[in-house]
């Protein structure tokens, strides 16, 4: 019932084909003052309503490694890993790339390739898992219209993350 | 006189080492982590027989009858394996992905009786039980045994191979995988009696950490008709789950059974 209505509510508003949508996600990695410090290993994937995944978006970790040793440690990025990460093969082209620094990070998921190309429009929620080596973990998500180009939305971590926000932004 | 102290003494372990007071002692297997990722990664596993959870207070557990089982059903040895007084301890390597099952399966019988005048405790294999207790004995109790301690590690996805059964004792059947367990979500496992749904079987779920606590924050939960137990996780941590069903009727003529199950599952933030 409820798919039916939203199907019938994109047929009305007869939106383009998703794929000439992007989805612009800003993320905040916070400076942390410790004896330690490592990047935070970070996840961004899509969730739908009943909050299983619709697919990852990226997958930043120690690449770098040699063997893929960074691998290890993918497990600690657990809502992640759970929903979605155990299901892969990583690294994967287009997905898996390094840490980041402290600071305000912007990527942009191209609507004709990645997990968005096959996403059905609709409401979903964009997630960001952050772990950290000596540190601690935290999940931030913020919800979109795929199909739907509008104003971003945020929300902000307590933790390991600072600002998230996601936006549809047409590609035309 | 020296002779029958002797017997008195024996006679004294065989109460301290029957299942009544075994009971008070908890078995378990302990992994140091069961959801892993990587192309090569290991856990370590400690194995004893403690009263506190999960505290190497008691014995070391014997390993003789280890049995780690990879996702594609081969045999895998531990490594690194050491005794300690306390605790054993050894490794797993998981060089393939899916889920592992690590066991310790205990089985054996013995027969307790009385002959000219002494106390006699009779050890061995179940098949041995029937020829164990000499002609003329009195005061004959024979006890088979069945004592199934498990703990899961999953490398990557989790699988369900290693859950295949083998019909005899109490088992289980898990419905949720042992190594999705998250707190705050419900689980649902089914215990198994030789195969069939251990209906109103009750289970000992405890969580690890006891000595931290004045609670011990013990649950016993009732199976229901279809042998099913659902836990709701108060927390993460490491939990011991136990059941136990003692005097079922033995294979061997006149001899009692009594069967065991303990796993030993961790529960994520």
């Amino acid at each position: 019932m409820r798919s039916f209505s939203l199907a019938a509510v994109f047929a009305g508003l007869a939106v383009p084909a998703a794929w000439a949508d992007d989805l612009t996600v800003t993320f905040e990695v916070p400076r942390l003052r410790t004896a330690e410090y490592h990047a935070p290993y970070v996840a961004i994937w899509i969730e739908r309503a009943d909050q299983t995944s619709a697919g990852t978006l990226a997958v930043l970790y120690d690449v770098a490694a040699p063997n893929n040793a960074g691998a290890e440690w993918l497990k600690d990025l657990r809502t992640w890993w759970r929903k979605a990460g155990r299901d892969m093969t990583l690294p994967a082209d287009g997905l898996s790339g390094a840490t980041r620094p402290p600071g305000r990070h912007t990527m942009t998921f191209d609507g004709a390739r990645s997990a968005l190309r096959t996403l059905p429009p609709g409401a979903y929620t964009l997630a960001v898992e952050a772990a950290r080596e000596l540190g601690g973990r935290e999940v931030v998500r913020a919800p979109f219209m795929w199909g739907a180009p509008g104003a971003a939305a945020t929300a902000t971590g307590a933790s390991e993350l600072g600002v998230v926000s996601v936006v549809v932004a047409s590609s035309r | 006189m020296k002779r029958s102290l002797l017997a008195f003494a024996v006679a004294l372990g065989a109460v301290a080492l029957s299942p009544a007071a075994a009971t008070a002692h908890r078995a378990w297997l302990l992994p140091s982590d069961t959801v892993l990722s990587g192309a090569d990664p290991w856990v370590g596993v400690d194995a004893a027989i403690s009263n506190t959870l999960f505290h190497a207070d008691h014995n070391a557990m014997r390993l003789d009858a280890v049995m780690i089982t990879a996702p594609d059903g081969a045999r895998v040895l531990p490594e690194n394996v050491g005794q300690a007084r306390y605790r054993a301890t050894f490794d797993v390597h998981l060089r393939q992905p899916g889920t592992y099952k690590i066991a310790n399966v205990m089985q054996g019988a013995s027969a307790r009786f009385r002959i000219d005048g002494e106390e006699r405790m009779w050890r061995g294999a179940a098949k041995d039980l029937a020829a164990a207790v000499p002609a003329g004995a009195t005061d004959v109790r024979r006890t088979e045994s069945l004592n199934r301690v498990e703990t899961f590690v999953t490398r990557g996805a989790p699988t369900r191979t290693v859950f295949a059964l083998t019909n005899a004792g109490l088992e289980l059947a898990p419905i949720t995988h042992p190594n999705d367990l998250a707190a705050g979500e419900t689980a649902r496992f089914r215990l198994l009696l030789d195969g069939r749904p251990a209906g109103g079987l009750k289970v000992t779920v405890a969580p690890g950490g006891a000595r931290y606590r004045d609670d011990p924050a013990e649950t016993e939960i009732a199976a229901d008709a279809e042998g099913v137990i659902a836990i709701t996780w108060p927390a993460a941590g490491m939990y011991w789950l136990n059941a136990a069903q003692r005097d079922l009727p033995g294979a061997a003529p006149g001899a009692v059974r009594n069967v065991q199950y303990t796993a030993v599952l961790q529960v994520l933030p």
